[in-house]
């Protein structure tokens, strides 16, 4: 993409509730790194084959998810080892707790990320 | 469905009914017993667990791993997630079933949700009993019986405020002994004149008490609690029917248990004490069956664990429509799982037999016979043979002399048993069908058992015996390899083969040589720790593969904030190291200061953002107290000042430190040196410990000062202090090179026996090639991870994309002059370039946020 298309594409997202939280340097392979929107933190992962963002909190006891081992599409939580899905937000052998999942969108080097509107 | 194809082709059947719909209520170990024991017999009918705890099942029998140890329930689960998958069993997991329609066959859930079933099975289980004591209701009275309970007692435990648990039973002491080992004062109180009085008599009752005591349990016999005082809503303590009182900021109810039986009374069917079952386990209901601890079967409702799989057979069979299905009641027994005290019960207590008492040692065997046959058994302080007794209490064996039965069990060995006997009374697991999984699936080790038989997947106390069999039937011949990890399917010694033939240097090429095409991740940390070790840490470092603590050197609190602690070689610092600590304490808001257990300075409460900086400011070392590595050596201050001192113990647990510096093992490693036997420094329970003698040194390996204490094993004696380090340092390459990952020495020494292990080390030529690959790996470990706050692996290691935290690794900044002193010593001559060696620059394109070099 050129400058000028990045920069359309960006009003375009800010417009419809996206916020750039930072560039694809930021993250390196299979970790993640903590952004807060409107006061929601935000946990965001780099995965092998794109990106993914979840609540940062963990569903038991708060913890860091942004800091919990990536494998296997899943994030283990740093304290206890609760395993979430990264793509439904579910924790594994816990039915019916969870974590909000949201969306993320690359453009150009940037990384952009929109809340799950039942957060909103 | 296959069967149909088969009906119509051969044309001869009626098309067979549609899958027979089973739902089980409930999901403890009963609920699961049950669905296992199902599908053991059928794969086509449609199982559906409802269970109200937000979890799968576990095993409550282990509560009090969660009391003492902390962690969660979730570590207790009976069977892992996928095996739900796996058989097809449907869990909903809570969700509660509020009420049973017996003639629809319907349930109705509590998410709104309505089931049919064609057969019902209630494995509600039970609640604590929570008699009406004036003043049960307020705060600081809890039961023993869920994680919950255990999370309340801690807390209030860990506050070191008195405790009191009523009710002196199994359950009773079990929590009184989890509470003394958090450090507060306990007293059990007991509304009888003996503990146990069902499972014991008077006389192992008197030799209970004491051993009690031991373990720092007060124990107060012969107390009726009539009110339990408060003040504002939370309990103060207890006050009995003689007059007396005691003082308790906690009380646990601990005198039983009551059946829950809400949703069989209001389905309407026939409920006493328990919901009433008859010999097939079914209910008054048609089609509706009950188990485990919710059940009353002739008017017995059992509170333990074997009676459930017995329960649960019959009634797979009943409900399956076998006509064959009979219960005739189980055998009680009990041990009781407190470690340091031994204690068995079964079947009757009271009666005529054959003792045998030996006060020396502390332990009472007594048998129990009436009408020349065996009724029961008490085993307290030595319960060799309790499984043989087991057996023949429950085959009603005929006794002519219950001496030499006595003599007999004593002896009894795995081989002795019969097929007969339950090895493990958690799972209900026999000798033979252990004896018969090893030989059909060729199983070579206990872990392979446990995990096939489910012998020892329980409470665990039952695991030696299974050793022993499995060790019998394969005529000794048990590798005790286990996999590394369930997605990989290879032995530790396996994976480290692949990495040293096919040059692996990385967690990933790992994973892909040796994986089964889905890494779970949890074995990443063990596969990282492997290839850092088999490459003498020439490996290529994936800091996604390592725990947060290992990306960013220090430890995650519970509030994910990071605790820092420095090393100090020796536990001996300097004024200006303390000052600096100090300037840095004030500087970063730090929490709490604390002087840990291995003679250093933890600060904690440290935001991550900030961890490079503060380092900075400190200027001193990393302690690793976050790493699966080298720790603390913990010295006494040894010849120096001490009037007893034989040898320079400071001296030589510093040089010792500077040495190991940096080392990852394969789980914590904390070492010791005293000045004498004295022992000030504890060297004796450290994983490795040396003590000046006179003439000489100690070197002790294996101990342990945790859960467990374990004094280490005698590795050698030697002359020279510098000849006790280099055994030192032997050992623990060895152990660095052939220990699982977080086997700690202590389980390692037990598993392969002291003799061995000298056999390696005091070889000349393997102890030298040990030596050889310890120096090699020391040279290229990096002493110092704080230093890559000058040298990130990735830029923004310590950043997250919401905080403007600085970027480090830039210019070097002040304090260098304490990293150049620290290359300077003889021992790193490598370390100069040791950043270039492990870690290669970072990346040039920091897209990849690899290593790649
Ligand atoms: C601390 C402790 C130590 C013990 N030690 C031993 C020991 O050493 N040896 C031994 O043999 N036994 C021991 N026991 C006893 C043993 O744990 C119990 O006998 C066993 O767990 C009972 O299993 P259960 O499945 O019948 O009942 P529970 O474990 O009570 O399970 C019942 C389950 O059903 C759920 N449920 C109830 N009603 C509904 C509903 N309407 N809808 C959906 N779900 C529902 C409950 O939430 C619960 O999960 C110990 C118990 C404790 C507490
Ligand atoms: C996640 C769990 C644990 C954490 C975070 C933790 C943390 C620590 C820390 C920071 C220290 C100080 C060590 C040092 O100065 O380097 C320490 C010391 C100690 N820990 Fe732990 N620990 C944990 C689990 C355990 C367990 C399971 C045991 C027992 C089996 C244990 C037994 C000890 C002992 C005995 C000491 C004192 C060591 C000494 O005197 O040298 N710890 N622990
Ligand atoms: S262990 Fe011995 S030498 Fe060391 S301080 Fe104690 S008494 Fe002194
Ligand atoms: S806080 Fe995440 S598992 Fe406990």
């Amino acid at each position: 993409m050129i400058p000028a298309e990045i920069a359309a594409a960006a009003t375009d997202l800010a417009s419809a509730g996206w916020l750039k939280v930072g560039t694809v340097h930021d993250i390196p392979e299979l970790e993640g790194r903590r952004t807060t929107i409107d006061g929601h933190k935000v946990a965001v992962f780099r995965l092998l084959d794109g990106f993914a963002a979840i609540d940062a909190e963990c569903p038991h006891k708060r913890g860091p998810l942004q800091d919990g081992l990536v494998a296997d599409g899943c994030v283990t939580c740093p304290l206890h080892d609760r395993r979430i899905d990264l793509e439904t937000g579910d924790v594994i052998g816990h039915e019916g707790e969870g974590v909000a999942v949201h969306e993320v969108h690359v453009v150009g080097d940037d990384l952009w990320v929109r809340l799950a509107t039942a957060v909103v | 469905m296959n069967a149909f194809q088969d009906s119509a082709s051969s044309g001869r059947e009626p098309a067979p009914d549609p899958a027979l719909q089973i739902l089980i209520v409930g999901g403890g170990i009963a609920a699961q017993s049950a669905a296992e024991a199902l599908r053991e017999r059928t794969t086509d009918a449609v199982i559906t667990m409802v269970c109200e705890e937000p979890r799968l099942p576990w095993d409550r029998v282990s509560l009090s791993h969660l009391l003492i140890d902390g962690g969660e329930a979730e570590e207790l689960q009976l069977r892992p997630s996928t095996w739900y998958e796996d058989h097809d069993v449907t869990v909903r997991t809570g969700v509660r079933v509020e009420a049973l329609d017996t003639a629809f066959r319907t349930a109705t859930l509590s998410d709104g949700t309505t089931l049919t079933w064609d057969r019902c099975i209630l494995a509600t289980g039970s609640d604590a009993l929570m008699p009406p004591i004036p003043g049960i209701e307020q705060e600081g009275v809890v039961a023993f019986r869920s994680p919950e309970d255990c999370e309340a007692i801690q807390a209030a435990a860990d506050g070191g405020r008195p405790a009191a648990v009523i009710g002196g039973g199994l359950l009773g002491l079990e929590a009184a002994r989890g509470i003394a080992a958090r450090g507060a004062k306990v007293t059990v109180v007991h509304l009888m004149d003996r503990l146990m009085e069902r499972q014991l008599d008077a006389n192992a009752a008197a030799l209970l008490a004491p051993a009690m005591e031991e373990l720092d349990v007060e124990v107060l016999l012969s107390k009726s609690t009539t009110q339990i005082t408060g003040a504002r809503g939370r309990v103060t303590g207890l006050e009995f029917a003689d007059g007396t009182s005691l003082e308790a900021d906690l009380v646990v109810m601990a005198i039983g248990i009551k059946s829950r039986t809400d949703l069989a009374k209001a389905a309407g069917l026939e409920v006493e004490r328990g919901i009433v079952v008859d010999d097939r386990l079914q209910t008054s209901a048609p089609g509706v069956y009950a188990v485990g601890e919710c059940a009353q079967h002739r008017g017995m409702v059992y509170g333990i664990v074997a009676p459930i799989h017995d329960q649960t057979q019959v009634a797979a069979d009943a409900v399956l429509d076998d006509p064959a299905a009979r219960y005739d009641g189980s055998i009680l027994s009990a041990k009781l799982k407190i470690m340091g005290v031994d204690l068995v019960s079964i079947g009757a207590a009271e009666g005529s037999g054959a003792t045998v008492e030996n006060r020396e040692e502390r332990s009472y065997r007594k048998l129990i016979v009436e009408n020349g046959k065996l009724v029961g058994a008490v085993l307290m302080g030595d319960i060799k043979g309790h499984e043989l007794l087991l057996d023949k209490v429950r085959t009603a064996h005929e006794v002519d002399d219950a001496l030499a039965l006595l003599a007999e069990a004593s002896q009894a060995s795995a081989a002795d048993l019969p097929d007969t006997a339950q090895v493990c009374n958690c799972n209900g697991v026999c000798k033979g069908e252990i004896v018969q999984a090893i030989q059909d699936h060729d199983l070579g080790s206990t872990a392979e058992v446990v995990a096939r038989t489910r012998a020892g997947a329980g409470c665990g106390t039952c695991k030696p015996l299974v050793k022993e069999i499995l060790l019998d039937v394969r005529g000794g011949k048990v590798d005790e390899n286990t996999y590394l990890c369930a997605c990989l399917k290879q032995t530790r010694e396996e994976c480290a083969s692949a990495i040293r033939e096919g040059g692996l240097e990385s967690v990933s090429e790992v994973a892909a040589a040796c994986g089964t095409g889905r890494e779970c991740g949890g074995c990443n940390p063990a596969l990282a720790y492997l290839v850092s070790e088999v490459n003498g840490n020439r490996h290529r470092e994936e800091r996604h593969a390592r725990y947060i603590n290992d990306r960013v050197h220090g430890n995650i609190q519970k509030d994910g904030t990071f605790s820092v602690v420095p090393r100090m070689k020796g536990g001996k610092t300097t004024a200006d190291e303390l000052r600096r600590i100090a300037d840095a304490a004030d500087k970063y808001d730090i929490q709490t200061i604390k002087v840990t257990g291995g003679q250093r300075i933890d600060l904690l409460g440290v935001k991550k953002e900030d961890l490079p900086a503060i380092w900075e400011d400190l200027g001193m070392a990393s302690g690793m107290a976050y790493a699966k590595s080298v720790r603390t050596v913990k010295t006494c201050v040894g010849s120096d000042h001490c009037r007893f001192g034989l040898d320079d113990s400071m001296g030589t647990g510093i040089e010792l430190e500077g040495m190991l510096e940096g080392l990852y093992t394969p789980a914590k490693v904390k070492l010791g040196v005293t000045g004498c036997p004295r022992n000030c420094a504890e060297a004796y329970i450290k994983d490795i410990g040396l003590v000046a003698i006179e003439g000489g040194w100690e070197v002790y390996v294996g101990g342990a000062g945790g859960t467990e204490v374990r004094k280490g094993d005698l590795l050698c004696t030697v002359a020279t202090k510098d000849e006790a380090i280099s055994a030192a340092i032997t050992f623990l390459q060895y152990y660095r090179e052939t220990a699982d990952y977080k086997e700690r020495t202590y389980t390692y020494m037990e598993n392969r026996g002291l003799e061995a292990i000298q056999a390696v080390v005091f070889d000349e030529e393997e102890g030298a090639a040990l030596r050889e690959r310890f120096h090699l790996a020391q040279a290229a470990a990096i002493q110092d991870p704080w230093l890559e706050r000058r040298k990130p692996v990735v830029a923004n290691q310590f950043s997250e994309l919401d905080t403007d935290a600085p970027v480090y690794g830039l210019a070097p900044v002040a304090g260098d002059d304490v990293v150049a002193a620290q290359h300077a010593e003889p021992t790193m001559a490598a370390a100069s370039d040791q950043l270039a060696i492990t870690y290669s620059e970072p990346a040039t394109d920091p897209t990849t946020g690899s290593t790649d070099r």
